[in-house]
């Protein structure tokens, strides 16, 4: 069950990604529409994470390619928008919450230049998007899981891109906060920007996403929700570990054998 | 004394050389280990400040001077050289990276030092002098070193100033600066630059051995004093120039004495203070932090303790004695004393005939105490279910920290209550 689309704003195609010359996404080949909630979803350590690093180029690929708007990525930075996992930083970093939304605006300033007083009223504006404004002198250090959350999303927001990329952004947060950033995504999709999140909970994913890619070490389904939440292929999902593609990889990694006969 | 006013009159300009010179260096070495250290890289800097060693030497070996410019460009390439070995052996292999930097540190020391041994041995008389790079030597500083070296060191200042903004951003979130397009690879190579040639310029005063703490000392010691990144900066460049002003003083006071050695003591010293006495991170404040809540609790439970005599006898009015207290809660008696005469200075509480009785300010606090403590007895039933004689010890410590929206927030989800789960009134 992979739908593809005409126009799409990601192109994922024949994907492999390794650690360690251990491929953990074997050939995925997906599509993405435009304007849509897109959940990626699949069991721990199904690869959900290394697919988003994957596209955005963060992680180098044993095979194919990924294509933002038709370009590679290098070319669209500045319509992409990146919501690391929140373990993924020290938090322990001497700034303040505003400093970290400021980075948001890095991307357009270019090196050298400082903030400028419109980049201040960007990164304020998105504070008070995710109901932060009154935490922008606090220390990061000091945050809770979900206010760090919404720090992260209000850096992204501040970055104004078209496609965001967000990986967990509902981990570990409150139910008051989930439901502000649901929300708050809502609203960027009515404004024509594609979401694509990394979610874990079935139950609420019918309900917040339009598109969901279900993936465990391969690509299972990509399509609408409605067509890919389906027992069948949730079963697929996450009923057991596909053995055999985990003990070729071990293989792959002992030997020391490229993913691709030209790779070497 | 005497040395000490010849020397900070700053009258003879050796001695105005020499301290710009250690200012410089210290500082500037400072500052850009303020920056390794918040990427997690302190043990790499170490690994450099050894590993420059060989190249000190063999420039000198190939060139039979000991022009600053090429012993530096020497350490420049073999600190260099260190750092890539490092890389490669992390990502080529399965060592990890502490050992590859044990590993490494080690050997380039270790030919180093076997340079050096040769060089002295050699009978070549230009090279006294050499060994100063092992522990430093500040009051060495002089003439042509100290222009070259000088230079280094406001580059080194300007560039990360210049690059604050990406190197921030670099130390915080290295995939996020890669998403939005910055050209990390090369800012980690800058990085890397910058950590070398800040090691390169300050072994000529604290000396290869103790580099590595003259990088990452000030930095780590500035941390706990604030939480602003620039301040941190400017604190660790302080800290580092005091230091190195400390050395230039001792080189100059007592010329046989390695300077660096001196310098790592005082930077020590200071990042010791730092840690037991800066305030919120420090251990100091910590304990007062510590006090002050056990202080709290004490007073409260005193105020609450009366109320609840108030409350059992109907009657608010009548002064009680310490054994009436004491009888109702097992407070230590000199604890209890200390705790009501403290309450009395703060006027929650008078003193009648050795009897204790609660101004009207104190009944309010005690009723709050009491009633904080019930709520929150109340919200542990009704919301997680606690049996009602599990809740007593928890509510204990809750009634003390609760705030007063928290309170608000209590009264609202419990719809405002009038009995706790013992059937007493909520007052
Ligand atoms: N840096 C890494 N080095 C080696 N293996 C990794 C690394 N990161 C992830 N993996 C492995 O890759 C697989 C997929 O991980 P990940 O993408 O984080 O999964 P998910 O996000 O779906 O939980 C896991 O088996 C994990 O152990
Ligand atoms: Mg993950």
């Amino acid at each position: 069950m992979i739908v593809q689309v005409d126009n799409p704003v990601v192109e994922v195609h024949d994907l492999t990604v390794s650690y360690d010359r251990k491929p953990v996404l074997w050939d995925i080949d997906l599509t993405l529409p435009a304007g849509a909630l897109v959940g990626v979803i699949g069991p721990n350590g199904a690869g959900k994470s290394t697919l988003i690093k994957a596209m955005m180029d963060l992680l180098p690929t044993s095979s194919g390619y990924v294509r933002i708007f038709n370009e590679p990525i290098k070319q669209v930075h500045k319509r992409i928008s990146y919501v690391p996992q929140r373990e993924s930083v020290d938090w322990d970093f001497p700034a303040s919450v505003f400093d970290v939304v400021l980075m948001g605006r890095y991307g357009n300033l270019g090196l050298f230049r400082g903030p400028r007083k419109a980049d201040k009223d960007a990164a304020m504006e998105a504070l008070e998007k995710v109901n932060m404004q009154s935490f922008a002198n606090r220390q990061i250090s000091q945050l809770s899981g979900g206010q760090q959350q919404r720090v992260f999303l209000a850096r992204a927001l501040a970055q104004n891109a078209d496609v965001y990329f967000m990986d967990e952004p509902f981990a570990g947060v409150d139910i008051a906060t989930e439901t502000a950033i649901i929300e708050l995504l809502r609203q960027m999709r009515a404004q024509g920007k594609t979401v694509i999140v990394v979610h874990h909970d079935l139950q609420s994913a019918a309900d917040y996403f339009d598109w969901v890619v279900l993936l465990n070490m391969r690509l299972v389904a990509s399509g609408p929700t409605e067509k890919v939440l389906t027992q069948e292929l949730l079963e697929q999902t996450y009923g057991g570990k596909l053995t055999v593609l985990s003990k070729v990889g071990d293989l792959l990694r002992k030997q020391e054998f490229p993913a691709r006969e030209t790779k070497v | 004394m005497q040395q000490f006013w010849e020397f900070f009159s700053f009258a003879d300009a050796n001695i105005r050389y020499v301290t710009l010179g250690s200012v410089l260096l210290a500082g500037s070495s400072a500052v850009v280990g303020c920056f390794t250290l918040l990427r997690k890289r302190a043990l790499v800097g170490d690994a450099v400040a050894h590993s420059v060693l060989p190249g000190v030497c063999l420039a000198f070996i190939l060139s039979g001077t000991k022009n600053p410019l090429i012993l530096l460009l020497g350490a420049f390439i073999t600190g260099w050289i260190s750092l890539i070995v490092i890389d490669y052996i992390t990502s080529r292999s399965r060592i990890k990276e502490d050992t590859a930097i044990g590993l490494v540190l080690s050997v380039f020391f270790g030919i180093g030092i076997l340079l050096l041994t040769s060089i002295q041995h050699s009978g070549n008389a230009a090279q006294s002098g050499l060994d100063k790079f092992l522990f430093g030597k500040a009051a060495s500083l002089v003439g042509e070193d100290l222009i070259v070296f000088g230079i280094v060191a406001v580059l080194l200042l300007f560039t990360t100033i210049l690059f604050y903004k990406e190197l921030m951003l670099l130390c915080f979130d290295q995939a996020f600066a890669r998403t939005i397009g910055f050209p990390v690879r090369a800012l980690e190579l800058l990085l890397t630059t910058l950590t070398v040639l800040a090691v390169v310029v300050g072994i000529q005063a604290v000396g290869v051995v103790l580099m590595a703490a003259m990088l990452i000392t000030p930095a780590a010691a500035a941390r706990f004093w604030t939480e602003n990144l620039k301040v941190m900066l400017v604190l660790a460049a302080l800290m580092g120039a005091f230091s190195g002003i400390t050395g230039a003083f001792v080189s100059y006071t007592a010329p046989a004495m390695p300077t660096g050695p001196w310098i790592v003591l005082i930077i020590s010293m200071i990042a010791i203070l730092s840690f037991a006495f800066a305030p919120k991170r420090g251990w100091v404040a910590r304990l007062m932090r510590q006090r002050r809540n056990r202080a709290l609790i004490l007073e409260e439970n005193l105020l609450k303790l009366l109320f609840q005599l108030g409350e059992l006898k109907q009657d608010f009015e009548t002064s009680r004695s310490l054994s009436d207290l004491l009888e109702r809660r097992s407070i230590p008696k000199r604890q209890a004393i200390h705790g009501l005469k403290k309450l009395k200075q703060q006027g929650y509480v008078k003193k009648k005939k050795k009897r204790w009785i609660l101004t009207i300010e104190g009944e309010k606090r005690g009723r709050r105490v009491v009633r904080l403590h019930r709520l929150w007895e109340l919200y542990l039933t009704q919301y997680l279910h606690l049996a009602s004689d599990h809740v007593h010890e928890d509510a204990e410590t809750i009634e003390h920290i609760i705030t007063p929206e928290l309170e608000k927030r209590l009264m609202e989800e419990l719809n405002y209550p009038e009995l706790d789960p013992h059937s007493a009134r909520i007052p």
